[in-house]
């Protein structure tokens, strides 16, 4: 985050001494601003306003790192409230979590479960990220850690309020870098301790945003650095405010104290309400969101909308336009055309899958829009597919010349029949999810 | 410690837009509803005034959509007919205004004549109390007949028509004129044309305080993020002062939803997503709670399951 001139010039000693070859601090201020001078070129500046400064300098939010190696869980370091001022850069993690009053058993079939939950999208792989472990009760607190991180495959937290538990927990497992969650007024400094003794991750909760802010203070002073702001909310509206005003503070305001992602434990009534939850959190600023169900139908939503609203808007989302193979296909196949705007693609491509019929899918480049949107744009014309299937050599991989075009682009037939080898061109189906049927019966 | 002020200054508040009349309104409606107000994003209480909630209306068609059976199923047999699923809709699914489709006007389904659908109307008006919603069959031409006479059937009730676009919409407004409804402005996904299809209406002679904004709703996972954003954008510049887009937003998610694979194909085919009894109304759902976030005032939503979860929620965004 670049620092204005009058944001440093604030910080300088304000003496006009000329040392640094500048006749003002504030030219000076300038030059630094404009990245032409460092601050070490001031002979008086303080090392209160050296640290100030550099501070001012990092990202207004953290980056934090849960878990370790291919299971690390990244997050923070946002930019933006809204997604179309530039993108949200981490997608929301979703952590399980594994009650205390599961037995070892239990315990160990729901984490087996988590790490076999995931479900292929639109070209993705959608699943949990991570695996929220209670440490209450009368187990073991490092034997329920241990068989937590032996077991699981996800980045690891462990949730508690009782320190020596939480210690004896961390300190097993510390070489995974797990996050404790959550220290409070009531158990700040021996939280603080943990983590800044075994270097793992740590979350605050605070009853109000001011003492909250007054907490990560205090942590940050115990040595612990890497922190997450903890909320517990069972009113949804109060997490979209709670949030809203958490990333306004620190993407807006610039203040340190809250600088850091968000971790929102969902208190719901009922899978279904745990559902709308932990999806509106995801898009309205959560970085993860602990939840209870494993329920795919409750899952594949969250991961969706996770998946919608962190989607680069700068990007359009497109695949290469090229011939595709699907179901290793042959020379009596069938060929149809699709655009190479990817939500097209992968539609069409995975109706095509399911129905086990071998095809060829020629993708032509549409400018990353939909089929009816290209050919209103006239980014879709029957030349065009005619170039595209000619540059992939498609007459040679199949030895009929009937091409299916998809059914929102009938006045496609004649144009196509007339102007090249493909002779005779058949009317596909206005959506994807009527492939199947289409193919089979052809 | 001390935190910096966190509120934001609004120049702007969303315009009302009322649907619905009742008998001292010149209407025969008991209930209306009353759209936008705000003077704040969605459910930033602490910053502007929140003064009316977004509002479910429920999706009714005068033919049988194509729809998953899970869908038809929990809706009931009433499915059959416009008048009754209208009826069931607010008695037992509680919505608060009835969102009509005249699927059956298409030459493709039953072709239904302009008075027959004109009929329906009358008859939905006699047995439901609340607000309507009403569109066509979609097809311009046939809309062009379909909607004046729907139009003239409810003329007083103060309806919201369905949808002026670049196009059509000087018909859609002369109507609305006529038999004093208000207008919804439809916009594909693209939010210039959106604002375009507004300075259209009121270069057509009517106020913007007539007119709710319709962009094509996308589905969860299928475009969702575009129309999330135009939605959001939209909500935002009509805060910042833009008058042209300071209209209340409708999604017609019940609309859209259920074509897609995550809410209409079960898991004998998509092993390992669920039932799709339950991940069907979860999808509408989850779709209904995202765009709220994003600046929506009207849902039209179609599964009961779906619906009752998305009033609670509104409440427990408030």
């Amino acid at each position: 985050m670049a620092l204005t001139g009058m944001q440093i010039y604030k910080d300088l000693p304000r003496t006009n001494c000329k040392e640094c070859g500048f006749p003002t601090c504030m030219a000076f201020a300038m030059q630094v601003a404009a990245g032409q001078k460092a601050l070490t070129d001031c002979p008086e500046i303080s090392s209160d306003a050296m640290s100030n400064l550099s501070e001012a300098s990092a990202p207004p939010m953290k980056l934090v790192k849960i878990g370790t190696g291919d299971t690390a869980f990244e997050l923070g370091q946002e930019t933006v409230l809204f997604r179309h001022d530039e993108k949200f850069h981490r997608p929301c993690g979703l952590a399980i979590r594994i009650p205390a009053s599961l037995s070892d058993d239990e315990a160990s079939s729901k984490i087996e479960a988590v790490n076999a939950l995931n479900f292929q999208r639109v070209g993705a792989t959608l699943e949990p990220k991570l695996c929220a472990v209670e440490i209450e009760g009368s187990f073991d607190a490092a034997a329920r850690a241990k068989l937590v991180a032996e077991k699981s495959n996800k980045a690891i937290i462990l949730m508690g309020s009782d320190a020596a538990k939480m210690e004896a927990a961390a300190e097993a497992i510390k070489d995974k870098a797990p996050l404790l969650y959550s220290a409070d007024a009531s158990n700040i400094d021996a939280f603080a301790k943990i983590a800044a003794s075994t270097k793992v991750p740590l979350a605050v909760t605070g009853a109000n945003l001011e003492e909250l802010a007054e907490l990560i203070e205090k942590a940050k002073k115990a040595g612990a650095e890497n922190l997450l702001l903890g909320f517990k909310n069972d009113k949804i509206g109060d997490s979209v405010r709670m949030l809203t005003r958490v990333r306004r503070a620190a993407l807006k305001h610039k203040f340190r104290p809250l600088g850091y992602p968000t971790i929102l434990d969902i208190q719901a009534s009922d899978v279904e309400e745990e559902t709308v939850m932990s999806a509106i959190s995801a898009a309205k600023y959560a970085g993860i969101v602990i939840i209870d169900s494993i329920e795919p139908w409750s899952m594949l939503p969250i991961l969706t909308i996770v998946q919608d609203v962190f989607t680069d808007p700068q990007v359009p989302n497109t695949v290469e336009a090229k011939l595709y193979e699907i179901n290793d296909p042959d020379k009596n196949s069938p060929v149809m055309f699709t655009s190479n705007f990817s939500l097209t693609y992968f539609s069409v491509a995975g109706e095509v899958e399911r129905s086990k019929v071998p095809t060829y899918i020629c993708v032509v480049d549409t400018e990353g829009l939909g089929v009816l949107n290209a050919w209103a744009g006239d980014k879709i014309t029957a030349e065009k597919i005619v170039a595209t299937m000619k540059d992939q050599g498609v007459a040679d991989k199949v030895d009929h010349r009937k091409l299916i075009i998809p059914g929102l682009l009938p006045m496609f037939r004649a144009e196509i029949e007339d102007i090249s080898e493909w002779k005779e061109v058949i009317i596909g189906p206005e959506t994807a999810k009527e492939i199947p049927v289409f193919l089979t019966s052809l | 410690m001390g935190i910096p002020e966190l509120k934001e200054n609004w120049k702007n508040t969303i315009n009302e837009v009322t649907i619905g009349a009742t008998k001292e309104e010149g209407g025969t409606r008991c209930k209306t509803i009353t759209l936008g107000g705000q003077s704040t994003l969605p459910f930033l209480s602490f910053e502007g005034d929140l003064p009316n909630k977004p509002v479910i209306a429920g999706y009714v068609a005068d033919i049988v959509p194509d729809w998953p059976d899970v869908l038809k199923n929990a809706i009931g047999k009433e499915i059959n007919d416009p008048i009754e699923w209208a009826q069931k809709n607010v008695e037992e699914f509680g919505v608060e205004a009835i969102n009509m489709r005249f699927l059956g006007a298409s030459e493709a389904t039953k072709n239904r004549s302009p008075d027959e659908c004109a009929k329906i109307v009358e008859g939905m008006l006699k047995t439901v109390d609340v607000p309507l919603i009403l569109w066509g069959c979609g097809e311009e031409e046939k809309d062009n007949e379909v909607l004046p006479a729907c139009s003239h059937a409810a003329r007083g009730e103060n309806c919201l028509i369905g949808s002026a676009t670049e196009t059509n919409y000087q018909t859609v407004v002369a109507i609305c004129k006529a038999d004093k409804h208000k207008i919804i402005a439809e916009a594909p996904v693209d939010i210039n044309i959106g604002k375009q299809v507004n300075i259209l209406l009121q270069d057509a002679g009517l106020d913007l305080k007539e007119v709710v904004m319709l962009q094509t709703t996308a589905a969860l996972g299928y475009g969702f993020d575009y129309v999330y954003t135009i939605l959001e954008r939209a909500r935002i510049a009509g805060l910042q002062g833009d008058k042209l887009m300071a209209s209340p937003q409708l999604c017609d998610i019940g609309g859209e939803v259920w074509r897609v694979k995550e809410a209409s194909v079960d898991e004998d085919i998509l092993t390992g997503w669920g039932a799709l009894e339950k991940r069907g109304p979860m999808w509408e759902a989850v779709c209904a709670g995202g765009y709220l976030q994003a600046g929506a005032d009207l849902l039209i939503m179609a599964h009961p399951k779906a619906i009752k979860i998305i009033q609670s929620t509104i409440n427990n965004l408030l």
